[in-house]
């Protein structure tokens, strides 16, 4: 297949699409890490005084951390002392409306297809856009107000909130919790902060672009999303980054809160910079995601990863209530030379605590692609239920997939259920696809997009419609 | 005790054991040197170990490390773990030693040798030099180490090219109980010969020992291997055994694994598919009670195309007893049109009883079929109610459903002589109505 060949070479070769940096004046702290960083970053932020002492444990529990070598990942080692933690645009005056900013970060925005304003009208949506650390625009906060709904940066929260943030900050994702999750826990810049009252429904999808800029930043987020009793809040979390030949680390923690009867949905789509084909270049993308789900609550994870020279992330589910419900959906795609481990971690505490586990893992190119993940039932967790799904699409003979699920049951009464499948788009499928008259492009394009659909319908519209564009761009064609 | 107390503990005698052995051949003395020194580097291994995670062995270097020397055991006692009416040979280890007054020899066909590996050791160190070891490419850490140090017996089977040999040979490895034993058995199938081989282990009395086996095949192209590997050790037994098999083209290789006794059961199964149209079964059940813990770790590596494993890993944990399983498929980047299914199932039958369980993949080919399922739970509630409408009680209906599981197992094995003691076992074990 000749036209198929072409096609594979020219999508292979393409640039990253989304692959441009803005010139924005900066305040960037010097490269290196030591206590006296995390007080500076605690002191440019304003932070209280319980903060930086946070900082200073979780730094100090980290220097104490041996670095995780147990990924199935290569890369070479980080040197953390090479790193700047703080950069952020130098801030001008509070802004009223979004005319008022940045002409230049405006501009960024719209190459990378977020019109605020558009949004704004057509959308409904709230972005609180990151522009690398600290958040520049902040929209329909008055709207969200009304229903006392709080979506703000996560240093706003600090300031404004610092209650619900000593409460929960932490408690979910621990400051010891692994090597990265201290690393953010005491050099974290900025983030997302999300309270929803109790029995609100948050009437709007909320969502945070994220952005990575400055050239050898690396970027700490840190969301924390507390859904109060019987709320329910959907997040959406979407990301893209210009090109850049060094390495950079983005070491994020996510942490969702669902108390009882509550629902929290989270859903990412992530596109940062995968480097080039060679492998040169791309984000580590090192990110701690977990949600802890009291009585009756439910927690959604949805992501799909296309993104990223190296992922390294488990967004998980700590059942801890009586009949709560966690989902995992995952789409994964490896080109190139990008590895993914990823996968989730479903740990049933609570009675009658049901959990769904679906991933698609497609590896092309020299990709490598791995799910990892933990389904754990406690001994209390009675007549729990679980069930996992991992299907691996292959495209092309010199990529990897891998599956490396832990099951740990210790209650009778629970039924875990495990499948994987591995399988490479079948010769027949593509046939039958070109003789309706679609060009290979196309036929890969339907038939992955089919594999993936069992995720893709658990995304917001708006955002279905991005992952498949975003799925088209990192692979459709690398078949013949 | 400190691990560096307990790897001199597993050592201790090392030096008067070769002094007394100076009569080996050098290669064997280098050999068991080389394995001691590993040992020594890798030390057991802790719960730490990801092959380890869930299986502490530390009880392990409370044992007397030396291996038992007498080779004495009542008749009687042996009987009970020999086949009835197995149509074939059965030799008897005692401790890891061979006693030929307890086995049944008969003549065997012409093309197949069958020889104890202490007679070997003297009489034809050069071609066990060539043999011994080569199938071990995965390293069960310190243990097949230990193996290697302290062996000093066991049996190999050498079948000629193209030899089909009917009867079965049976190997009892039978411990009276207190200190070590390190049995080791060698299979040699020449080009399209066939064979099969049961390897029992069993063992009596109150006191704890320690049974490090090693098994290796080496199957030549063509050629046919019926393995199965019994397990009825005493509750006091610490088993920890590895099987290598190393597969030409187009041979055929299927193991049985029932594990039914020990106190800590550790089964390490690796088979490398080095030929292409290789087809490898690897099958399982394992029945636990008690306190006890089975622990199965299978490794398939497609190392070349075409090639088709299958395996199935059953288990019925009971009391509070532990589960661990962890299961491999690797697919090598040229390995195309590999086929590999892989199922672990576990009934869990009382509240304390835990599984652990681990299937893993890692493919880096494209062209192949690879599935694993791994299932964790109760009986199926519409067999039940099945059951239940044809007038069967519920514990009634329980207790052959449990039966059934177990039994899907054993009803694979082709010998005769042995499905039917095993079924016997399992009826006792897992009665058909409670």
């Amino acid at each position: 297949m000749s036209t198929a060949t072409d096609t594979i070479e020219q999508l292979a070769t393409q640039d990253y699409k989304y692959g441009f940096s803005t010139d924005v004046e900066a305040d960037t702290l010097p490269k290196g890490l030591s206590e006296d960083v995390v007080r500076q970053i605690s002191k440019l932020k304003d932070e209280p005084a319980w903060m930086l002492e946070w900082r200073l444990r979780s730094f100090r529990a980290w220097q104490k951390m041996a670095y995780p070598a147990w990924p199935n990942v290569q890369y070479p080692p980080i040197d953390f002392q090479d790193i700047s933690y703080y950069s952020a645009p130098k801030p001008r005056k509070q802004l009223n409306s979004l005319d008022e900013m940045d002409p230049e970060v405006r501009a960024t925005f719209d190459k990378l297809g977020i019109p605020l304003v558009e949004q704004m009208a057509l959308a409904g949506v709230a972005v609180d856009a990151v522009f690398d650390s600290v958040s520049v625009a902040t929209t329909f906060k008055e709207k969200l107000g009304e229903l006392g709904i709080i979506f703000c940066s996560f240093s706003e929260a600090v300031r404004n909130h610092p209650d619900l943030v000593r409460q929960y900050v932490g408690s979910v994702v621990p400051h010891t919790d692994n090597y990265y999750a201290a690393l953010n826990s005491a050099v974290f810049s900025d983030g997302s902060f999300v309270y929803v009252p109790k029995g609100v429904r948050c009437p709007m999808e909320l969502s945070t672009y994220f952005r990575i800029n400055a050239a050898g930043t690396g970027q700490f987020e840190r969301t924390l999303v507390i859904a109060d009793e019987g709320a329910y809040v959907s997040y959406l979390e979407g990301c893209t980054a210009p090109m850049r030949d060094e390495h950079q680390l983005h070491a994020a923690v996510v942490e969702l809160v669902a108390l009882d009867n509550a629902t929290v949905k989270y859903s990412t789509v992530q596109n940062w910079y995968p480097g080039d084909k060679d492998g040169k270049g791309g984000i580590y993308n090192f990110v701690t995601k977990r949600g802890k789900a009291m009585t009756n609550a439910k927690i959604t994870w949805t992501q799909v990863e296309t993104g990223s020279a190296i992922t390294w992330k488990y967004p998980s589910c700590i059942l801890q209530g009586d009949n709560s419900v966690g989902e995992f959906y995952s789409v994964a795609v490896t080109n190139n030379r990008q590895q993914a481990d990823t996968g989730t971690k479903m740990v049933h505490l609570g009675k009658n605590t049901r959990s769904t586990i679906v991933s698609k893992g497609i590896s092309a190119g020299k990709g490598q692609n791995t799910y990892r993940g933990l389904v754990k039932i406690a001994r209390n967790a009675q007549g729990s239920r679980n069930y996992s799904q991992c299907d691996s699409l292959l495209i092309g003979d010199r990529c990897g997939a891998h599956t490396f699920p832990y099951i740990e049951v210790k209650n009778p009464s629970s039924t875990v259920e495990h499948e994987a499948s591995t399988s490479k788009i079948g010769e027949d499928q593509i046939f039958y696809c070109r003789q309706r008259g679609l060009s290979s492009e196309d036929a890969v394009n339907i038939i992955v997009n089919g594999f993936c659909k069992e995720v893709f319908r658990e995304l917001p519209m708006e955002f279905a419609v991005e992952a498949q564009k975003l799925l088209g761009i990192s692979l459709e064609g690398s078949v013949g | 005790m400190t691990p560096t107390a307990a790897l001199e503990t597993l050592l201790t005698g090392f030096d008067d054991f070769t002094a007394a052995r100076s009569t080996e051949p050098a290669w064997l003395r280098t050999s068991r040197a080389h394995a001691a020194s590993i040992f020594r580097d890798e030390g057991l291994p802790t719960t730490r170990d990801e092959e380890w995670r869930y299986t502490p062995v530390s009880g392990v270097a409370e044992i007397p490390a030396v291996p038992v020397a007498t080779a004495q055991a009542e008749a009687g006692a042996i009987d009970a773990f020999l086949f009835a009416e197995f149509d074939g040979p059965q030799l008897v280890f005692v401790n890891g030693h061979y006693a030929p007054g307890l086995s049944q020899v008969r003549a065997l066909p012409a093309g197949i040798r069958v020889a104890s590996l202490a007679a070997l050791i003297d009489s034809e160190p050069e071609w066990l030099e060539r043999h011994l070891g080569t199938a071990v490419r995965v390293r069960q850490r310190a243990f097949t180490a230990l193996n290697d140090v302290w062996f000093t017996d066991g049996v190999a089977v050498v079948v000629d090219a193209g030899a089909v040999i009917a009867e079965p040979i049976h190997v009892l490895y039978y411990s009276t109980g207190g200190g070590a034993s390190y049995p080791r058995t060698l299979v040699v199938a020449g080009e399209n010969s066939q064979v099969s081989l049961v390897e029992s282990f069993a063992g009596e009395g109150a006191a704890s020992y320690l049974t490090n086996s090693l098994t290796e095949v080496l199957g030549a192209a063509g050629s046919h291997v019926d393995h199965y590997k019994v397990n009825r050790e005493s509750a006091r037994a610490h088993h920890v055994a590895s099987t290598h098999i190393q597969l030409s083209r187009a041979a055929v290789f299927a193991t049985h694994n029932i594990s039914l006794g020990g106190l800590l059961t550790r089964n390490d199964i690796n088979a490398t598919l080095a030929g292409e149209g290789i087809e490898c079964t690897v099958n399982g059940l394992y029945l636990s009670d008690g306190d006890r813990l089975v622990d199965t770790h299978t490794a398939i590596d497609h190392a070349m195309p075409h090639c088709h494993s299958y395996e199935i890993y059953k288990g019925v944990l009971d009391d509070r007893s532990r589960g661990v399983f962890n299961g491999k498929i690797f697919v090598r980047e040229d390995a195309q049109k590999t086929d590999a299914k892989q199922t672990n199932q576990v009934l869990l039958l009382s509240d304390d009883a835990t599984i652990d369980t681990k299937p893993q993949l890692e493919i880096y080919a494209d062209d192949v079929k690879c599935t694993h399922g791994a299932t964790v739970g109760q009986l199926s509630a519409e067999a039940l109610f099945y059951l239940r409408t044809r007038g069967i009680g519920k514990q009634d209906a329980r207790a052959l459903l449990i039966h059934a599981f177990a039994e899907s197992v054993v009803e694979n094995i082709r010998i005769d002589a042995v499905r039917h003691a095993l079924e016997q076992v399992l009826l006792a074990r897992l009665p058909i109505r409670e």
